[in-house]
């Protein structure tokens, strides 16, 4: 057995059953990054053994926290030299275990990488470091009359890496696009922690293979960013919010393809029944009507006179279809409130019960009445508690499981049941992550989804680009 | 060595309250420790995770969970923005209180609470010796705050600090305040801070008590909250305190009980009457609904009387900090605003995130130096940025905080209570 000591900790790293040839591989690290910024103490190196997903922890061997883009380099680089299996880390917020570890590998943080390099209001590009926290860069963006749409959920905290390595959506997909829209061009290290250039600051570039195409939503497996050259957008002029009440989830699904239909594309319409519906009404009180079947959250955007002229046909078409009440709001104070109980409604979920498993299975628009019958009746058959809210523009649904983890024959049953939703979301023509990712979490679902040689041919990408299979091993693809 | 097992078993009682953790990683967009180190130890969602660490026996020693438990400034602003929320503020001090009841206090704050704290008028005499020998140790830094430094240049001394009052408030003449008979009784709980340091406070807040015609009832003898010993999972200390103030705050005594501390009243209303049971707790849930800030009696409860107006042209621009544990626990910050814009002589001027922790954290300043002052220096800017003369505050801690860092920074600022401010408008028509 191999191991190295620094103090009293000693330190086995293990790769696929062999125990790795490890001497000196803690000092590299530590005169590459600095001491401060290698963490090996058991209870730091727990701290980084989970992430959004309620899954088994898996503790690192060794945590690394670089504080320069070459530091990243340079620990890429041992890593591969040593075949050490490494996961990066940014915020830890993915839901679909992620980052969580190889047993005995190396976890490489990136929110010391937090610089903004450049934002170029003339050409409409902006140029980070992985690290940069999604909301820190939205806001500074705004701030110089620009706009970048991706926002997810989690963007107080989630990092632009994490979104580029995860094709992060948000509540804007709809007009707006996902994280892969706004990708220019990236910086990342391989596997051997060479630098690979790809894209441009220009809006067209047709120089060499897609690899950016490629590398977004690698969620880890394919190489490790360094830099990202995102696209900005002028921020529209004006938006309108309104709030649509349906006493029949039909309506309110039909209605989604109506407006769309008519040709306008809300920036955001978002859904949610009356389990969510409920609950967050005991939470916040905000008024919602606890009768209602479901609730759609409409917002448009543009010029102010587009803006005024979508929001009133989106209201006539609300009330064509029989909505039982609509309501815009006036002001930004009404806006706020709409969206608050929006913004309210994972919060309030999550506080029905110990453990919340928040879903992601998306199904084509007009499958949503479909797939939300579904829900109800798996529900129904594991005798669990299921809200479900999401973005009914994109069909991409959360239905969120409410449960205790620690029971663990109604744990069986959550387990069941998230097949089973995975199971009808296919069987409807959709898909088993619209934005959260397959990670650790559903890889064993995926060639269900895309087939056999999909899957075959994803490996031997992986392993063309990856030999040693150190980067995220066993995400997305397994193996 | 310790016995990991045994240690999980007691850990085991606070398992449904960890099980409400999604681990959704919200926290660390408020975390301002983690701000500055980017460590998932050293935000709300590492250290749930080590205590469940500890339950499942994942570790050898538990000393590491310790050390990451205490570095926590226990701001609350965790608490306060968890979309689940996770009772994080109760599961860290039942967690300190589990692991130093197992691994045992160390010496030094052994002898600091048990010695010291716990024996009210000894502790209050104790200081008051220190009081004049004080000066031997400081000279002063800075001749526009007060404040002071070390005379001897001592590693990690670099901090400019408030010497003790020379006479405590409790012990100063002119506590005694006729206040008015028929008014309100409010009982006014000094605390270490005001009492020790910050006497000119006290004043104030009796000055304006008296102006809002309440009744004061002011023991003589007091003791300390307790939080410093509670926060060190020093409970037998904590409990002490607690009943000795309990007997002298008897609740069916006053209507109301004050403090000018928001750490106090946040420490009477949420932690004194969750570690008794019984009749005790009876009588501490009956103090603590009675308990508020200073701010909120003068404004919700007198309706706040406004002082002679002295309006001149010019208006001295003021900014207001937001005690953690006045607004991220409370819920109060409307009005310690309203106190300030009672007089006219200040313009109140909002800073850059008003409610970010200042970094002094209690204990957490002493023991985490380096760090608390980095957090410092942040409200420390955003003061400067206001452009404001003078900041002040609600709670003494933070007053100490901002002063040291203000001080380093070569800033003339004042730092005031927001009931001094107040309270410098009132003038008495006898
Ligand atoms: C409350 C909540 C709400 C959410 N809402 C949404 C939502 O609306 N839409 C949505 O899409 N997702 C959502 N998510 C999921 C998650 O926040 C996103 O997937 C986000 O993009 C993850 O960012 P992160 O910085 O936390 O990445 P992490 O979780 O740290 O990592 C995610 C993946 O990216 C890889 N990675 C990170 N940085 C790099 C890098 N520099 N180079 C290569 N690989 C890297 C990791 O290895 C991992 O595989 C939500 C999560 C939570 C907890
Ligand atoms: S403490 Fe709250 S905010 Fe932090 S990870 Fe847990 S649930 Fe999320
Ligand atoms: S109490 Fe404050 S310092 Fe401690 S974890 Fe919560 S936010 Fe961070």
């Amino acid at each position: 057995m191999r191991a190295i000591r620094a103090g009293d900790n000693r330190f086995t790293f293990r790769f696929s059953g062999k125990e790795m040839h490890t001497k000196g591989v803690l000092k590299e690290f530590e005169r590459i990054l600095g001491k401060e910024n290698v963490f090996s103490e058991e209870t730091d190196l727990h701290a980084y053994s989970y992430d959004a997903a309620v899954l088994e922890p898996v503790t690192p061997a060794l945590v690394l926290r670089p504080v320069t883009c070459e530091a990243l380099g340079e620990a890429v680089r041992v890593c591969g030299e040593n075949r050490l299996p490494l996961t990066v880390r940014g915020a830890g917020t993915n839901l679909s275990g992620g980052v969580l570890p190889k047993k005995g590998g190396v976890v490489i943080l990136t929110n010391a990488l937090n610089e903004i390099v450049e934002i170029n209001e003339q050409d409409l590009y902006a140029v980070v470091q992985p690290g940069v926290v999604t909301a820190k860069f939205a806001s500074l963006v705004e701030s110089k009359g620009l706009f970048y749409p991706p926002d997810p959920g989690s963007q107080a905290v989630s990092t632009l890496g994490g979104n580029v390595a995860e094709n992060a959506g948000g509540l804007r997909g709809l007009r707006y696009g996902v994280t892969r829209d706004y990708v220019m061009g990236l910086e990342f290290f391989d596997a051997g922690g060479a630098l690979v250039k790809t894209g441009a600051r220009t809006v067209k570039c047709v120089t060499g293979y897609n690899l950016g195409g490629l590398l977004v939503g690698s969620e880890g497996t394919l190489g490790v960013f360094s830099r990202i050259t995102l696209k900005l957008i002028p921020m529209p002029a004006a938006k309108k919010a309104m709030m649509a009440v349906f006493s029949d989830i039909r309506q309110a699904s039909e209605t989604v393809s109506a407006i769309i239909a008519d040709k306008i594309v809300p920036v955001t319409l978002e859904f949610m029944d009356n389990f969510t519906i409920r609950a967050v009404e005991d939470f916040s009180g905000a008024g919602l009507p606890v009768d209602a079947a479901a609730l759609l959250l409409i917002e448009v955007d543009g010029h102010p006179a587009q803006v005024e002229e979508e929001a009133a046909r989106v209201e006539q078409i609300c009330r064509k279809m029989g909505v039982m009440r609509i309501q815009a709001a006036r002001d930004a104070a009404e806006r706020d409130k709409v969206w608050e109980a929006r913004r309210a409604a994972l919060s309030a979920l999550s506080r029905v019960r110990p453990t919340t498993v928040l879903e992601d299975a998306t199904v084509p628009r007009s499958n949503i009445p479909a797939m939300v019958a579904a829900i109800g009746e798996i529900g129904k058959k594991y005798d669990l508690l299921i809200g479900t809210f999401g973005h009914a523009g994109d069909g991409n649904l959360h239905p969120t499981i409410l449960s205790d983890r620690r029971d663990a024959q109604a744990w069986s049953r959550v387990e069941k049941a998230i097949d089973a939703i995975f199971e009808k979301a296919l069987e409807l023509g959709g898909t088993l992550s619209g934005e959260h990712g397959i990670g650790a979490a559903k890889s064993k679902y995926l060639e269900n989804e895309i087939g056999r040689p999909s899957i075959l041919y994803s490996r031997r990408i992986k392993a063309a680009l990856d030999p040693e299979n150190i980067l995220n091993p066993g995400k997305i693809i397994g193996g | 060595m310790y016995d990991m097992k045994r240690l999980a078993d007691l850990v085991k009682s606070l398992e449904d309250s960890l099980a409400v953790c999604m681990r959704c990683g919200m926290c660390q967009a408020v975390c301002p420790l983690f701000a500055e180190t980017g460590r998932e130890a050293d935000v709300a969602r590492g250290k749930l995770a080590l205590l469940d660490g500890l339950i499942k026996e994942m570790f050898k020693d538990p000393e590491g969970v310790r050390e990451r438990l205490s570095r926590c400034l226990l701001c609350g602003s965790c608490a306060a923005n968890c979309p689940s929320g996770v009772k994080v503020l109760d599961i860290f001090f039942d967690a300190r209180v589990i692991l130093t009841g197992y691994m045992g206090l160390n010496p030094v704050k052994r002898a600091v609470f048990r010695g010291m704290l716990a024996h009210p008028e000894f502790f209050d005499r104790l200081l008051h010796s220190a009081s004049t020998i004080q000066k031997l140790f400081l000279v002063p830094s800075d001749d526009f705050s007060g404040l002071s430094c070390a005379r001897f240049s001592l590693p990690g001394l670099e901090r400019h600090v408030k010497a003790l009052a020379p006479v405590s408030f409790r012990k100063s003449p002119g506590r005694h305040t006729p206040g008015n008979a028929s008014g309100p009784a409010v009982a006014f709980f000094v605390g270490c801070m005001v009492d020790k340091i910050y006497p000119d406070t006290g004043h104030a807040v009796l000055k304006a008590l008296r102006y809002n015609q309440a009744n004061v009832l002011m023991p003589e003898e007091q003791g300390c909250c307790g939080i410093p010993a509670l926060a060190s999972g020093d409970l037998e200390t904590f409990e002490k305190l607690v009943r000795y103030n309990l007997e002298r705050f008897d609740p069916a005594g006053f209507d109301f009980l004050v403090t000018a501390c928001a750490t106090c009243t946040s420490t009477i209303k949420k932690l004194w009457p969750r570690f008794f049971g019984g009749r005790e707790k009876a009588r501490l849930d009956e103090l603590a609904e009675k308990t508020m800030d200073i701010s909120q009696f003068l404004v919700d409860q007198t309706g706040l009387i406004p002082a002679a107006s002295s309006a001149t042209g010019h208006k001295e621009p003021l900014t207001y900090h937001d005690p953690c544990h006045l607004k991220k626990s409370l819920g109060i910050a409307a009005q310690p605003r309203r106190l300030l814009s009672a007089n006219p002589a200040y313009d109140l001027r909002e800073m850059n995130e008003a409610d970010r922790c200042c970094g002094c954290g209690g204990s957490f300043n002493l023991q985490y130096y380096p760090v608390s002052a980095a957090i410092g220096r942040r409200k420390c800017d955003a003061i400067i940025e206001s452009g404001c003369s003078t900041v002040a505050t609600s709670c003494p801690a933070c007053m100490l905080q901002i002063s040291d860092m203000l001080s380093q920074a070569g800033k003339r600022i004042q730092v005031k209570h927001a009931v001094e401010i107040y309270a410098e408008s009132i003038r008495f028509r006898d």
